[in-house]
């Protein structure tokens, strides 16, 4: 086999656009020397070298790669256990012993924040889960019918989206009674009905491509169209979307915690370790700042990976 | 499924000597915002066996809603079919649930698209489609639909086809993506073909070829062929016989050759005045002036009164023409929907009909049809 895949096929003139070429000028551009790379491993290298290509992304793909890290070796990383307390070393200030220094307890706050990795990916990937699975159901089925069962789910989304989103999950969060499991419940409530609306818009518009009619009159049936024809075309949007959810679920989990209706003191959730430094920020300022940082850093390291995401998969977008 | 096929595929076709396919006074009306758009008007067609129909008309005449509804493809709502029959070797396509019709489609009505930059999916491989339609209908293998796929690419023409399989749609050019398309309609070797425009977006060398291997493909694989176009010249290289439509209505069906030689419809005769010829030294082409009318709330009578240069008065506006074979028309099989050919009416059209044309033309032309 030739190593130039693309070109050797001699039928008639090309008359392909975008995303062929695109394939061509980054095969050539950085990858001249990795041989024949055809279908499926051609183009995850395409969307991985245009991924590389932003500095941002790369930014965040690092943080990304740095929190599951961090969160699947928390046992080893951790210098302390998170709730162990030692009151011989109350509120100390960073040192080489507590690199974040410690909490009123005695607490090694590094050590907590390592171990709030876990809440944040575990909640991170948990809510997203949820909220993909409700809300691309739901809109995969309203874009896909249409008509009365499109106005019905629709109709539910728009009502659900006309409930202010933080009294929403407050008021869910508050009804359950505080803890893990009524947190994911309403953070997971809140974030479906985007997922719903942006899965249906997408939807519709894939059912406008000749491709959907083409499988329809090839007698395919509604749910091997859906799967094979409809959801993976709408797939880069969703991709997407989830890893932009992603932060917005983490900030969500750790203010419901912070408000006291998410994840419990002395549970080491990064909103809960917040709220407990919260009233020691003029004496201990170490306690709030350093949780604050992993929330803020992990946000934007999702973002980043998002953004690059949503450039290195829309063939739209010019660069 | 397989059960099914099998009796219909070992006793004889239950009816030999009707056509394969007849659409009858086949009404839809699309419900739109605006009003109540009457797209198609009591369109009757029949494709024999082993024969291509051709369907000509311009934009918006009905030629791909009459292909849509034979598939059972009609987004309803906005479309209703309000009326009439479509009978598929002697099935009623209309009475069928959409899980039967998709036993059929796919598998012996099978369909190609317009856009060959679009009908393909973009995130399966050729492979993967060109297997789907025997992977869906038939009980076969992976192995066996992977061999057949290939088989398929390779008889389209299509060079390197064992690479071609794992190929995404996006490194194929147009002229590579019909032939895929092709294949992928020809895998489960149907019975009718459905081609909607295949080849109106592909430039004029592409669409040569392709012509080529349709009316090669159709021979070999003895199939009958329901072929939509509003080029005339391309409809000729492959129809045996042709429909002619025009603002929802059939106006005029006859051999192929009939069309050239002796058209009868004043719209028919107006589409063959308007093909340029090499001879002919004018510097305009001749056009047929006014406009489609308005299918929300169309005229009643014949659709085509207001632009006809043989307008003959009220009953043009007033009774809608029937689409018959004119009493003085010897062969059958050319109908016609005008009042210029009623028996009622004392003179007839401003042109010789039947005999006096076909003598008129040049002697041999009726045994050059059935003889070719």
């Amino acid at each position: 086999m030739t190593t130039d895949t693309h070109h050797d096929t001699t039928d008639d003139a090309r008359t392909d656009g975008g995303t062929a070429t695109a394939t061509d000028d980054a095969q050539s551009g950085t990858a001249s020397d990795t041989g024949p790379a055809t279908g499926r491993i051609a183009r995850t290298k395409v969307v991985f070298m245009r991924v590389m290509q932003n500095r941002f992304a790369v930014f965040g793909l690092i943080v990304v790669a740095l929190l599951l890290f961090t969160a699947l070796f928390a046992d080893f990383i951790a210098p302390y256990e998170p709730a162990a307390q030692n009151y011989e070393a109350l509120k100390q200030p960073p040192s080489l012993d507590h690199p974040f220094g410690t909490d009123q307890y005695g607490r090694d706050v590094f050590s907590r924040v390592v171990y709030g990795s876990r809440y944040a990916v575990f909640l991170g990937v948990v809510i997203v889960g949820i909220e993909m699975a409700l809300g691309v159901t739901l809109g995969l089925v309203a874009g896909y019918y249409g008509g009365l069962v499109e106005s019905m789910i629709m109709r539910v989304v728009d009502i659900a989206l006309s409930m202010p989103a933080l009294v929403l999950a407050l008021a869910i969060a508050g009804m359950l009674g505080g803890g893990l499991f009524p947190l994911i419940v309403a953070v997971s409530l809140v974030g479906w009905r985007g997922f719903a609306r942006l899965v249906r818009g997408d939807v519709k518009s894939v059912m406008e491509e000749e491709y959907i009619d083409s499988a329809e009159a090839a007698g395919l049936s509604d749910f091997r169209t859906i799967t094979r024809y409809v959801l993976p075309n709408a797939a880069s949007s969703i991709i997407v979307y989830a890893t932009l959810t992603i932060p917005t679920v983490i900030l969500w989990s750790a203010g419901l915690s912070f408000l006291g209706m998410g994840v419990q003191p002395p549970k080491p959730e990064w909103g809960a370790i917040l709220a407990a430094g919260r009233g020691e920020i003029d004496s201990a300022w170490w306690i709030a700042t350093f949780p604050g940082l992993a929330i803020m850093v992990t946000v934007i390291g999702f973002n980043g990976l998002g953004d690059g995401l949503r450039d290195a998969l829309d063939p739209r977008q010019v660069r | 499924m397989s059960e099914q096929r099998t009796p219909m595929e070992s006793t004889p076709p239950r009816h030999a000597d009707e056509p394969l396919l007849s659409i009858d006074d086949l009404q839809v009306h699309f419900h739109t915002e605006e009003g109540t758009v009457e797209a198609l008007d009591g369109v009757s067609l029949t494709i024999g066996r082993d024969e291509v129909l051709g369907v000509i008309g311009e934009s918006g005449c009905g030629k791909s809603v009459t292909a849509l509804s034979t598939m059972g493809l009609l987004q309803s709502p906005p479309a209703e079919i309000v009326g009439g029959s479509i009978t598929y070797d002697g099935t009623e396509l209309l009475d069928l649930s959409d899980e039967e019709l998709n036993d059929i489609r796919g598998d012996e009505i099978t369909m190609i698209y317009q856009d060959p930059m679009s009908s393909l999916n973009p995130v399966l491989t050729i492979g993967q489609q060109v297997k789907e339609p025997l992977l869906a209908h038939r009980d076969v293998t992976e192995e066996a639909a992977h061999e057949r796929a290939v088989e398929m690419l390779e008889s389209v023409g299509l060079a390197d086809a064992e690479r071609l399989m794992t190929e995404y749609p996006d490194a194929l050019s147009g002229g590579m993506r019909q032939r895929v398309v092709i294949a992928m309609a020809l895998i489960t070797e149907p019975k009718l073909l459905i081609a909607d425009e295949p080849t109106t977006a592909l430039d004029v060398t592409i669409q040569a070829q392709i012509m080529d291997l349709l009316t090669d493909l159709r021979e070999e694989f003895e199939m009958s062929v329901l072929f939509i176009s509003h080029d005339l010249a391309v409809i000729s290289e492959i129809a045996d016989r042709i429909g002619v439509m025009y603002a929802g209505n059939v106006v005029e069906q006859c051999e192929m050759r009939t069309l050239f030689e002796s058209p009868l419809h004043p719209y028919t005769r107006k589409l063959a005045e308007s093909i340029p010829s090499i001879e002919d030294e004018s510097d305009r082409l001749p056009t047929i002036e006014g406009t489609v009318p308005e299918l929300i709330d169309p005229p009643s009578g014949c659709r085509f009164a207001g632009r006809c240069p043989q307008y003959i008065g009220e009953v043009c506006d007033t009774v809608e023409p029937p689409l018959e074979t004119p009493s003085a028309i010897d062969d059958d099989d050319q109908k016609v929907a005008c009042h210029l050919y009623d028996d009622q009416r004392e003179a007839g059209p401003p042109w010789p009909v039947g005999d006096e044309a076909t003598s008129d033309a040049d002697g041999g032309a009726r045994t050059g049809v059935d003889g070719s």
